[in-house]
């Protein structure tokens, strides 16, 4: 009996240390990349072009040259980098804003039509931008905002995944305080937005975050609007400086690492929330 | 007489939803009924052409080939990011494992890094020198280097690889989520009536985790399909030779914005569409969206 009961125990214990090595083993798979250009940033970019990204340590050619180059030297990556944030915050405020009001407009009212129309923000969920970014582009050089910051968020402010998200939200709010806010005397505006906004705050946080990795990350359509390289975000400008001459790999390899650092921050802060945010689509179906 | 209206609570719910409707016209049945009516046109020389691009499509080789290719990384990623991530965050989930928060954190830190951050990395990993990581691994295990970035199956291999190194711990991450959603009495019951960790998973965990699953493999077909900018970032922009990593979405631009045919890159796009609709309506049907809604 006390045999059996050992011999489960070390069975246990032997699982156990199998499972922390699996994912120890994992985790240093996954850190490899960030790893390599965590080192790659303190290269010369030449060593680059040279012998390729790879986790070679050798102090003697390894210095803060690139950082250096980046925080002084001279080039756009600041600008790249300004434009970045401007466009994000305002993206991320513009977004919440446009559809938390449509999400409560389907949580909180019954309304003709209002099946047909949810069906629609369902559909948008599963078509990817790419199908229709062709049509759009020309569209949007037809309406003559082309190489804007307009032209990049205006189509996606009533965003479908976010109103999906703030609909499941309100959707357990009770109606008696939406009549509560009626019989004070609130319009249907003013109970939006003096009660039903604040008390959206972890929504908010959720999706701001999302939709801020998502903005920040995002290139294929900024790619199609943006002409100009003083309106480039960070990702467009990253882009120009990967050449086959490798001229400019000193400025490219920090300036992705360090582009990186602002997410991973607000990662490391907001922890809870980018999971939420992340994982809201996925237990409802 | 004006304010009454915008006021009154019949008229106040269709304010609210004005935004997502005109967005609904204007950015997507606008722009997808102009694409199907470019799709019959040669835009350049500005006149209809009937169904000659469709035509040409169907003995375009380099297209099947993209489709060819979205469809096996569609397949790769199922295969790879479905039932691994599904296993990682069962066993994460158990009480066996000490501190799986920290490892869930570490591995979606890959999702933090943008494609073009991503891409810029493997690309100098798979790059062709021989003391690049990924030559300097197969040295390693006895092989000599060799060009990734070539070979068709080399190529894919590599796009695999990025993707799953992006995505494993988000999925993951729905995974737990969904875990985190079953009793745990359901699973200290089993436990109690005999059943050992790979019986509580495959007759709890993973027909509780049906909708997680559904999701997950919905997005991924999604994403799968309408892949690019991988590919575009690990070719640095240029076409891989042999258009080993071309994909329908790559096509798509190279038509559209390079060579500027945009009817016949509309045509492509109404073809990945149609793919992707008819993929929408079975997964609809399987999972009884429908119903649910009209209810």
């Amino acid at each position: 009996m006390n045999n059996n009961k050992n011999k489960k125990r070390r069975k246990q214990q032997l699982v156990k240390a199998g499972m922390v090595i699996l994912f120890i083993g994992l985790a240093v798979l996954i850190l490899i990349p960030i790893y390599a250009i965590f080192l790659a940033s303190f290269k010369p970019g030449g060593m680059l072009v040279q012998y390729g990204l790879n986790l070679d340590i050798d102090f003697k050619q390894m210095s803060l040259n690139n950082y250096i180059v980046m925080f002084f030297g001279k080039h756009e990556y600041w600008r790249w980098f300004f434009n970045s944030i401007f466009l994000t915050v305002a993206t991320v405020i513009l977004t919440l804003l446009v559809s938390a009001f449509v999400g409560y407009g389907f949580a909180a009212y019954d309304f003709k039509g209002k099946n047909i129309l949810f069906v629609c923000v369902l559909i948008i969920l599963s078509i990817p931008l790419e199908v229709v970014m062709l049509p759009l582009y020309k569209q949007m050089s037809e309406w003559k905002i082309m190489n804007s910051y307009t032209a990049i968020a205006l189509p996606f402010l009533a965003h479908a995944s976010t109103i999906f998200f703030f609909r499941q939200y309100l959707m357990g709010l009770p109606k008696s305080l939406l009549e509560a806010g009626r019989i004070d005397g609130a319009t249907e505006y003013g109970i939006f937005f003096r009660i039903i906004v604040p008390i959206m705050k972890p929504a908010f946080a959720a999706m701001a975050i999302l939709n801020g990795m998502n903005s920040w990350n995002n290139y294929l359509w900024p790619l199609l609007v943006i002409r100009s390289s003083e309106k480039y975000t960070l990702t467009l400008g990253l882009n120009t400086l990967l050449n086959p001459y490798g001229n400019n790999y000193d400025l490219l390899i920090v300036g992705s690492f360090f582009s990186i650092v602002p997410i991973f921050i607000l990662f490391v802060c907001f922890q809870r929330y980018f999971i939420e945010g992340m994982t809201a689509g996925a237990v409802k179906g | 007489m004006f304010k009454k209206f915008f006021y009154s609570q019949k008229i106040a719910p269709y304010v609210f939803i004005l935004p997502f409707l005109l967005t609904f016209l204007c950015f997507w049945i606008v722009p997808i009924s102009n694409g199907v009516l470019l799709s019959f046109q040669d835009v350049l020389k500005d006149k209809w052409v009937g169904a000659k691009n469709y035509q040409r499509l169907l003995t375009d080789k380099i297209f099947f080939k993209a489709i060819f290719h979205s469809v096996r990384y569609m397949i790769g990623t199922l295969v790879l990011l479905i039932p691994f991530p599904m296993l990682f965050a069962s066993l994460l989930n158990s009480k066996l494992m000490k501190k799986p928060g920290l490892f869930k954190s570490i591995y979606f830190i890959p999702a933090l890094t943008s494609v073009v951050v991503a891409g810029i990395i493997f690309r100098l990993m798979f790059g062709e020198l021989d003391s690049s990581l990924a030559n300097r691994v197969l040295t390693l295990l006895g092989e000599s280097p060799i060009k990734w970035l070539h070979g068709e199956l080399t190529s894919f291999f590599a796009l695999l690889l990025l993707c799953c190194w992006r995505w494993t711990g988000v999925n993951i991450l729905y995974f737990t989520a969904g875990l985190q959603s079953i009793s745990t009495e359901l699973f200290e019951a089993a436990s109690i009536d005999g059943a050992n960790a790979w019986q509580q998973f495959t007759r709890i965990s993973f027909p509780l985790l049906k909708p997680t699953t559904i999701y997950v493999v919905t997005i991924s077909i999604y994403a799968g399909l309408s892949m690019f900018t991988e590919s575009y970032m690990l070719w640095a922009g240029k076409n891989s030779p042999n258009n080993v990593g071309l994909t329908i979405v790559g096509y798509l631009y190279r038509q559209g914005i390079e060579k500027r045919a945009l009817g016949y890159a509309c045509a492509v796009g109404l073809v990945l569409l149609i793919i992707i609709m008819f993929i929408n309506i079975i997964q609809l049907i399987l999972n009884g969206t429908f119903k649910k809604e009209e209810r």
